[in-house]
Formats: C-alpha cells, structure tokens, sequence
C-alpha cells in the first residue's frame, strides 16, 4: 500500500487547470488593474535599464510628458493626450459592432485613411468655393460615406460568399495606402508631402485645437454603448454573432445585418480619419493612421467590446505611447520603444483573462497519502 | 467460474467548477463478461468512463488494472491498460479516411498505410465488420462511423472497451449486429463495459449492472436476478410509473399539409425526396428514422429555413379558414401571415436559444422586432421569463443567468417554454428529450399531451421508438429523405418500424 | 529582360515563401498566427544584431571573417529570434488559452516595434548620416553562386543563380509538404488541426505537436525576414522597409490551400506582381504608385474565388484558431 502510494504521487500530475466562471466581476478587475500595476512597474524597470536612468525618473519623465504643462504649438501635452485617445477610441468604437458580429474587420485602417482623402480631396478642392459651414458638412458626409464604401466592400463579399474578411479587409488596407501615395504624389507635385490646407479645419475652441475632436469621441462613445445595448439593431447584431443559425431561425436576414453593420463600422472608421485630417494633421501620407488601426482591434477586444472599458484600456494605451516615448526621447532613442512597451503591456493583459477564466487546482496531500 | 477483475474503481471523485461529477465511486469490471452501466443522463456515466480512457484525471481516488495500481493520465496511458473507449460523439477526423483514422497516434515502427489497410480488412473478417479502410469519414453513415471506432481501438489490442451509448443512433436491426459482435467479443476473453440509460438494451446484452445516480454509486446487480422495475428505482431512487398517457385525438382538423416536397442541399444531394403527409390538429404525430435521414430538413422546410426545388406546404389557418402555401417564405413572412408555427430544433444552444444570452435575452428572440420603436422593450420578456421559471420548475440563480450555464433539461424547459409560450397552432419539436432526466423528460411529454388537447398540430421528431410509440396518434417513418410508411401509434412494433427505417436503403442497393 | 524580371520575380518570392511555409505548418496545428508580420520582423533584426556584432567583432574586416561563422551566426540568431517569438505566441494561447487573434496582433507589434528600435539603435550606435545600416559584408557571403550558373545562359541565370537562402526556401517547402502527407508526424499534426479532440483521445500530445509547429512555423518565418534583409536588400536594414510582406503570406496561405507546394507557385507568382511596376514601360511615379494595388487586388480576387468553389479538401483546418481545452465541458 504506502509502495503503491510512493510511486502515484511520484507519477500523477502536480497540478491541473478547470475552468471557472464563478469568479466575481470585482475580483475579476482586480487580476486586471495588478497586471497594469505590474506591466507598469516592468516598463519602468525595462526603460530604466535601456535608459540608464534611474527607475523613479522614468516615470517622472512619463507623467511630465502627458500631463505635464509642455506645450506643443499652443497646445499643452494634455489636450494632444486626450486627441490621441480619442482618435485610438473612436477607431476601437468603429470596430467594436463588427467584432460583436464576429465579423474580424481588420480594416481599420483604410476605412479611415479613405475617410481621411476624402476629407482632404473636399478641403483641396472645394475649401475655397464653399461657405465654411457648408464645407464642414460636406466633409463630414464624404468622408462618413467614403469610410462606409471601404468597409462594405468585403462585407458584401462575406454576405454573399462567405469570403474571408480578416485578409479581405487587411489587403484593403494596403490598396487604400496605395491611393494615398498617389494622390500624394498628385498634389505634392511629386514631393511626397501635401502642405496643410487651411480650409475646412475644425474650429478651436479657446486655445484648444483639438475640442471638436474630443467632443465627437464622446459623443460617439455613448452612442455606440446605447446602440449596441438599448436597440434592436445591436440586439440582431449580437444574435447574428453568437450563432448565424439562431438568428436565421427567428427570421433575422443575416446578409443585411453583416451588410448594414459593415456600413456603420466603417462609416464610424471615416470619422476618425476625418478627425485625423480637418481635426488635426490638416494634411495626409500613408502613415497618417500609422496603425492605430490595428492598435484599435486590441483595444475592442480589451475593452470586452464595451464601449466604457475601451475608454479606459485606450487611455493606458496612449499613455503607454506617448509616456515611453518621452523617455525614449530623452535618452535619444528610437520611439519605437514604446511599441515594445505596448506590445508587452497588452499581451500580460492577454495572458492574464486565464487566471480569471481557469483555475489552478493542487492535488491535496490527503489523497495522495490514501 | 469466477471471472478474473480486469479494472477496478475506488473511491473516485471528480469536480467541475461547483458540479460533482462523480462521488466516491466503487467498481469492478471483469473479463469475459459485459458490464453495463446504467444511470440517467447527467449521473456522471460518461465522466467515469472518461476518467478510465485518460481524459479527464480524477480529483481523489484509485484505479486498479489487473489488480495493480494504474495512473491514467491520458489517453495514452489507457491504451498501454490496452484500455479503448468508443465516445458517443464520435472522435474521427472527418477529412481523413478510415484507415488513417485508425492508425491515428499509434507509434509503431514505421508509417504504412498499406500494411495498416490489410490488418484493418483482416480485423473486419475476424468479427464481421463491414468496412471500407480507403473511404473518407464525412461520407460515412452514423454506423459506418461507429464501426470505424470500434475497430480503431481493437486495432490497438484494446481488451478492456468501453462503449458510450452506442445504439443512440442505430437502428433495432443495427443494434441487434452490433450486440452479436459484442457478445463475441466477450466469449474472446474481453472486458466490455457499456454506457446506457436503456433499461431493454441491459437487460437483454449485459451479464451485471453498476448503476449511478446523481454521480454516486447505487449499486451492481446480476443481470438475470433484476427485472426492469428494480433497475428503475435503483436509477431514480423511487418508484415510477413509466407509462405516457396518451388521449384519444378529437377535433381532429387538416392543418399543415404538405405535397411532393424535395429539397437538394448544397453538394447536390437529395435529402428531402417527394415528401407529402398531413399534420392535424389534436394529433401528435411521430416522425421516426435514422438520424441524418431528413428529419432537420422537413422540420426547417416547414419553418422556412431551406429552399425547396419543388413541393408546397399549405397551411390552413384555424381563424379565418384561409389556405396559406409556406413554400419560399422567410420565417419571418411566414410570421408576418398570422401563421403561428413553433419550433424547437434539435440544436437547442446552437439554433433555438444563444447560449451566452440570459433568460431574458433569449425570450426575446421571439418578440424583439415588435413595437416601432427602434430601442428594445425588456419589460414583457422578463415577465414571460419569470413565469416560464415559475411554472416549468427552471433551476436557474436568476432569469439573468446566461442559459448555456443551465443544465440540458433546464435549457430544454426554457425552449419549450417560449416555443408553447407563443400559443402556437403547430408545434414542432425535433429529439425534445435528448440528453434529459427522467423527470424532465416526463415534463415534456406532459406539455405536449396538453397542447395535443388545446388543438395543436404537434409533430415529433424523436428516436426513441419505445417512447414514440407511446406517445404519437401516428407515426410516420422516413429513411433516405423519403417517407417509407405511416403507421398507426397504437397498434406498431419497434420491428415493424425499424424495417421502415432501413427500407429505402436497400432499395438504393 | 524577362531573364532578369524573372530573377527578380524569385528573389522577391523568397520572403513570402517563407513566411507562408511557417504560416502553414502553424496552421495544419490549428493556430492561426497573425503576428508572421512581427515574427518576421524579428528574424530580420535578429540576423541584423547578430551579423553586425560579428562584423564589429571581426573589425569591419572581410578578410578576418570566417565565412561559415559568417553565414552560421545571423542565421541562428534569426532562427531563435523568430522561435522565441513563436514560443511566447503559444505560451499565451495553449497553456495561458489566450484569444490566438489579439495575441497574434500584439505579438505583431511587439516584433515591429523592436525590429524599428534595434534598427534605430544600431543606427545609432554607427553614427551613421543615413537612416539605415549596411551589412555588406555579410551579404556577400550569403551571395556566394554556384560556379557554374554563369556558364549556363539564361537558363543558369534563371535556376542557378540564387543564393542559398532561396533554394533552402524551396527545400523547406517540399520538405514540408512531405512530412505534411506522407509521414506519421505529418498524420498527426493534421489531425491536432482539424479535431484536437480525437487527436487528444488518440494519444496524441496536442500541446506539444501545437508549441512544436508554431515554434517551427515561427522560425521558418524569420528566416524569410533575414533572408529579405541579407539578400534582396544586399544587407541594408532600414526600419519599416520590410513593410507589409508577412501579411501578403498569411494571405498566401489560402492561395496555396494549406498546401506548401502550392506556396512555392503562389509565392513566385505573387514576386511576380510586386515586380510588375518596374517592368513596364512608361510608367509615371504616381501610375506606379497604381500599380503596386496589384498583388493585394490579386490576393482579393483569389479569397473570392476560393470562397466560391468550396471543396472539403480545400477548406482551412477545421479547429483554426480554437484554443484546446481538454476538460471542457
């Protein structure tokens, strides 16, 4: 017997992993704020390393960075702090309604820079033929439309086809850079740059450039939360992402909701590169997006597709961004680093949903000894 | 003669989460004999057997084989026991063939499909097989697939096996092969122990029984010593009458009929051939088959969910006396007509509710397009919620708890709930008792009963015969998609329809 | 001409061959790897780190490089920084059960973002007036032809001519492709992808055949990001210049239907339409800027068309990007 037993515990497993949905929400946040806590005390640790500079300084340097009283233009940190937020959450807002479908649109990106010519395109050519307000509708609406188009077109293939939307969407992107570099080209007269245009900006108010964009994160923010939640569209949304069958069952008609939501999806997309273009750059290259549009798909998943959440994941995100590059700067460094930082800092948040979803159980030394 | 105990259980106990599995289990199995194991569903049959064949660990207790103490920790291990398990659900690679199905994880020398092909055909001749190594999984039949398992774990050299209700699927004739190789096996000197909650099908296969209940163990019996009531109460844990009550029809009335229906799927087969019956009112009527013989189909047809290359279903609505054809009508025009068709299908999580949806949520499926507004209204599903809890006994923490998280009779309750819930004029319900308790099952044979009463066209899907049989006024068999006899509830046998069943597959042949 | 458009055609398929290669041995284990992009990144920058310490540790000096050491050092240094990649991207989806498309994504990042910050550092480090750094050197080595291409015309040009990178990008593939069918490793690997729960019922280690091919997939993976920067761009790293080519070899994947000969044609033909802006005549900057649409408008039209004609051969493992977890329930 006690032979028999030395050789089982020598053998059995140590331990083993079940799953759990029993953990309750507060406790849930809690996994999640330690592991920012953590990841925040490893980006210090590793900018403190890459840096030489002393670990407490780096975050000084990232707080003075953000929230520091350092102005940029006539803008202090802050407010370019917040504007990046809110192009980042109004990108992860677009997504979030096709993500809810199941629907992987990877596109963020073109529906935006397609959103953002299409603003510059009304800025180029009608800036000076139009009365500001008018112009400013035109460009909402062109730009709105344009993001729509980029999206709905692999929506449509979907619909009907089933085709593949992750790759479908990603080459979308590469084709809408591919007409930024050309038009570009076009109206850079070769230079590769387009001179800011002075028509058609969103006003400032005070000494804020940035208020209007702010304003329509917002606004977008409790909009998406309302629609996805209170209405009967986000309802059909949700049915049709957790089972195509259910819905098809209840007499949903699936093609118009994957095609109706692809059009809010991206039309939301356009927004944000119109905010990018009359709200801030007042100009466009391919890199005006610079890949927020995929940032973005993290920050929706993040956030649990809620919309509240992703205010909060984003502000990290960005802080995360701008912070360490401060640091990176300040020591004459790459900026890049602060990807490195994001990346890191997102998949520990990534790896810690296990001890929420799983837990670890131990054999206990009672059976083992029986 | 005493047997010699091939696998024996002590003590085994496994958790999931909150749910006990299985308690404190004790069991032995012998060579040369057939063990069944009989309990109802969610009595922790399959988990045990689980725990045998290396998939799940147990959280406390002892397995012996041979009498020496075995550590499985996976399904490795069990097959060096030369332990196999047939699962209910079959687990094959549908994109493989057979043959690489069977050789799939054996580490053995050298890879040889051809050598492996030979000893396979060899296999089959030896206990009567009928197996086609070179064909692929997903253009197999239910049994086929059942074959190809069985011969996966003898391919191994398994002589303990273990057979997860296998005749679910089958046909009385396929049962009956089935038990004859069994028995042959086990006059071979092999453990054979198999999962069921069929008391005729123990009875007449097995030589002892282990029974469990709720996930702890009742008791073994010999099985020539024990009638089908004793096995009953050792499973239940009381006495009960297992007769469904079945009315006399009245006001019997047309009410759904459908003429010369065929319906082509995507690869172009045929799966619904020249079908035409009458639903009426008052009336249950039974559709029985093989499973995957077209019964999803004609469910969903009629529902609106397939597109027909010919036929017409008509339907005769009760108020205002109109004739309504159905053919190429959404659900949702179908509605629209004042056609009040429920139906529950047989995916009950993947088609009838959204699992990761609450109570509420999934009441609202039904009703949400009602009203102008473009908000959704949750007062009157929460209120219909509530009272399918009441009423329907639903064991749930709240009317807010996702319904993937309910057990199968709760979610199935749930379904019904809502289905009945919409005072349908036909009902459809496909396998309404699949994967429920005793007392579950009952319940919903009860809420039929009582809709036969109202008037309502109820048609059955199910696969129990023993149970359609005493439920259904009709009975109307199908095979290959065609309908092969309509017979009379009341005066049938098992025999009779398992004939029909298989009927227009031979005449294929 | 077309004997040297073609060359080129090969030398710009090399990458995506790689890269869809590890795609889709990672695949055939049901991972759906989106961070190939970052991996790819980080076989490229690893080959840089190590062939520029090597080079400083040699003095600068071609003539006191070994050219074995040479070719030896970069090489492993890709390898294991793709594996490492690899090994965190299956850490968090097998053993932590992680979503494997955000994990991918941010796996993407991570590898971008380091490629673009140890670029910059070395950049740095040389005090270098250009936003690049030159590995010349070792370029060369990796440049050595078979003698007797030149012999052969057009012909030697065309087969011959390559460095060994591109015929070991071949290798693997074909090696791939048996392994892949004809193999018992192959058999099981297959079914971890399609039905990780039979394969698990069957005695087969799902976590180690999943680590195992993503590791692998991933290495072979950042050997198309060393061989774009040794190679095709003779040594020169600039941040950003690899661009978007790990995800032009995901897509190649479904091009190849999971089938890693498949991906040797697909690769070759995809080079093929990188290329094409250069080759016609006549072309402005900005109708180039046009034309460079064409592969991703290709790699569209054939997600269309394999979408349409759907064969059960030809469809994506079936658990592709289904964590497994052996006591569900």
């Amino acid at each position: 017997m006690t032979k028999s037993a030395e050789i089982k515990t020598h053998r059995e497993p140590f331990f083993h992993v079940v799953k759990r949905d029993d953990m309750p929400t507060y406790m849930a946040w809690l996994i999640r704020v330690i592991t920012i806590a953590v990841a925040f005390i490893i980006v210090g640790i590793l900018s403190s390393v890459v840096t030489g500079k002393p670990f407490i300084e780096t975050y000084d340097i990232m707080f003075q960075g953000v929230f520091g009283r350092i102005f940029e233009g006539r803008t202090t940190m802050l407010w370019k702090y917040l504007q990046e937020i809110a192009v980042l959450l109004v990108l992860a807002l677009a997504l979030t309604p096709a993500f809810k479908m199941k629907f992987w649109n990877c596109g963020a990106e073109g529906q935006a820079l397609m959103g953002g010519l299409a603003s510059i395109v009304c800025m180029i050519e009608l800036g000076d033929k139009l009365p500001y307000p008018v112009l400013v509708a035109v460009i909402a609406v062109t730009s709105i439309l344009a993001g729509a188009v980029w999206g709905v077109i692999p929506a449509l293939f979907k619909a009907w086809f089933n085709t593949n939307e992750t790759l479908f969407t990603l080459m979308m992107n590469y084709i809408a850079t591919q007409i930024i570099k050309y038009y570009v080209y076009i109206k850079g007269g070769g230079s590769n740059v387009i001179n800011p245009v002075s028509y058609g900006n969103f006003p400032a108010v005070g000494m804020n450039d940035y208020f209007v964009n702010i304003m329509i994160a917002i606004f977008a923010t409790v909009l998406m939360f309302v629609y996805l939640k209170y209405s009967k569209q986000g309802y059909e949304i949700s049915v049709v992402g957790e089972s195509q069958n259910t819905a098809r069952y209840i007499g949903i008609n699936v093609k118009k909701v994957i095609i109706r939501t692809m059009l809010i999806s991206g039309a939301v997309c356009g927004v944000a590169g119109m905010m990018l273009v009359a709200g801030k750059d007042h100009s466009i290259n391919q890199n005006t997006v610079g890949g927020q549009g995929f940032t973005a798909i993290l920050m929706s998943w993040l956030g649990q597709f809620n919309p509240f959440i992703m205010v909060f994941m984003t502000a990290i995100v960005v802080f995360l961004r701008i912070g360490v590059a401060k640091v990176a700067d300040a020591s004459y460094l790459n900026s890049s680093f602060s990807e490195i930082m994001v990346g890191i800092v997102i998949l520990m948040l990534v790896g810690c949903e296990f001890f929420i979803n799983y837990s670890i159980k131990f054999r206990s030394k009672k059976e083992a000894n029986l | 003669m005493e047997n010699k105990v091939a696998i024996e259980l002590k003590n085994i106990t496994k958790t999931f989460g909150k749910v006990v599995a299985n308690k404190d289990v004790n069991l032995t199995a012998n060579r040369g004999e057939i063990l069944s194991i009989l309990g109802e569903n969610g009595s922790g049959k399959t988990t045990l057997m689980n725990m045998i064949s290396g998939i799940y660990f147990p959280d406390e207790g002892q397995i012996f084989i041979d009498g020496k103490e075995a550590v499985i920790t996976s399904p490795k291990d069990a097959f060096s026991y030369k332990i196999g398990m047939i699962h209910q659900h079959f687990k094959l690679v549908d994109v493989f063939s057979a043959a690489e199905n069977i050789v799939l994880g054996i580490e053995d020398g050298k890879y040889n499909l051809k050598n492996s092909t030979e000893e396979i055909k060899n296999i089959s001749e030896q206990y009567g097989f009928d197996l086609e190594p070179d064909k692929k999984i997903y253009t197999m039949s239910v049994s086929e697939k059942q074959t190809v398992e069985i011969i996966k774990v003898l391919y191994r050299g398994a002589d303990i096996l273990i057979l997860d209700e296998p005749t679910a699927v089958l046909t009385p004739q396929e049962t009956e092969k089935l038990f004859a190789i069994l028995r042959r096996m086990r006059d071979d000197g092999k453990c054979i122990i198999i999962i069921t909650h069929k008391l005729h099908e123990v009875l007449s296969l097995s030589d002892r029984v282990s029974v469990l209940r709720k996930g702890e163990y009742v008791g073994t019996v010999n099985t020539k010593d024990t009638t089908e009531a004793e096995l009953t109460e050792m499973m239940v844990g009381k006495k009960i009458d297992l007769n469904i009550q079945r009315n006399e029809p009245h006001d019997v009335k047309e009410r759904l009929v459908v003429n010369n229906l065929t319906c082509v799927d995507r690869e172009g087969a045929t799966v619904l051939d020249n079908i035409s019956f009458t639903a009426k009112s008052g009336e249950i009527l039974g559709i029985a088959g093989i499973a995957g013989s077209g019964q999803r189909e004609l469910l969903e047809s009629i529902a609106g969910l397939q597109h027909l290359s010919s036929g017409e279903i008509f339907y005769f609505n009760p108020k205002t006396d109109e004739k309504e054809n159905l053919r190429d009508k959404t659900p949702m025009q179908i509605r629209n007509l004042g056609v009040r068709l429920s139906f529950v299908p047989e995916d009950r999580l993947g088609m009838g509710l959204v699992g990761n949806m609450d109570i509420v949520d999934n009441m609202m499926l039904r009703s949400y397009t009602k009203g102008k507004s473009i908000f959704l209204k949750r007062k009157k599903p929460k209120d219909l919620a509530l009272k399918i809890i009441s009423d329907l006994e639903v064991v749930t923490p709240s009317a807010a708890t996702p319904v993937r998280k309910l057990s199968g009779g709760n979610v199935q309750k749930v379904l019904v709930g809502r289905e009945i819930a919409a005072s349908p004029t036909v009902l459809m319900v496909a396998y309404p008792v699949r994967g429920l308790d005793i007392n579950s099952s009952y319940m919903i044979y009860n809420l039929l009963n009582e809709q036969k009463e109202k008037g309502v066209a109820v048609i059955f899907v199910g696969e129990d015969l023993d149970v359609l049989i005493e439920l259904c006024d009709r009975i109307m068999v199908i095979g290959s998609g065609q309908i092969t006899g309509v017979v009379d509830g009341r005066n049938t046998t098992k025999e009779e329809i398992g004939l029909l069943m298989t009927k227009a597959k031979q005449k294929e042949e | 001409m077309i004997v040297q458009f073609i060359c080129r055609a090969i030398m710009l398929s090399v990458p995506l061959l790689y890269g869809s290669t590890g795609e889709i041995i990672t695949e055939k284990s049901g991972h759906l790897n989106l961070g190939i992009p970052g991996i790819m990144y980080t076989g490229a920058i690893s080959g840089v780190v190590g062939a520029f310490l090597y080079e400083n540790a040699c003095g600068n000096n071609a003539d006191n490089m070994n050219p074995f050491l040479a070719i030896a050092i970069p090489f492993l240094c890709a390898v294991l920084g793709a594996m490492l990649m690899g090994l965190i991207y299956s850490f968090l989806t097998v053993t932590l059960h992680a979503n494997q498309n955000v994990t991918g994504l941010a796996i993407t990042t991570l590898g971008i973002g380091l490629g673009n910050f140890l670029g910059a550092s070395l950049v740095n480090i040389t005090k270098s007036e250009l936003p690049s750094i030159a590995l010349t050197k070792t370029s060369a080595f990796f440049a050595a032809k078979l003698p007797f291409a030149d012999d052969l015309g057009w012909f030697g040009e065309i087969v011959f001519s390559h460095d060994f990178l591109t015929y070991l990008a071949i290798a693997i593939a074909i090696i791939a492709s048996i392994v892949l069918n004809r193999t018992r490793v192959g058999l099981n690997l297959r079914s971890v992808g399609e039905n990780p729960a039979t394969a698990d019922a069957a005695g087969i280690n799902v976590i180690k055949y999943r680590y195992l091919a993503t590791c692998i997939g991933s290495a072979v993976a950042g050997l198309g990001g060393l061989q774009y920067v040794i190679s095709y761009a003779s040594g020169v790293w600039s941040n950003d210049a690899f661009g978007d080519r790990g995800w032009m070899a995901i897509a190649l994947v479904i091009f190849a239907l999971w089938k890693p000969s498949m991906a040797i044609l697909g690769s070759f033909v995809f080079g093929a339409l990188c290329n094409a802006n250069n080759y016609i005549q006549g072309l402005g900057t900005e109708t180039q800027e046009l034309f460079k649409m064409l592969p991703y408008i290709v790699t569209i039209v054939v997600l269309i068309i394999t979408s349409m004609r759907k064969k059960r051969e030809h469809q994506p493992p079936a658990s592709l990007g289904i964590n497994y977890f052996r006591e569900e329930r």
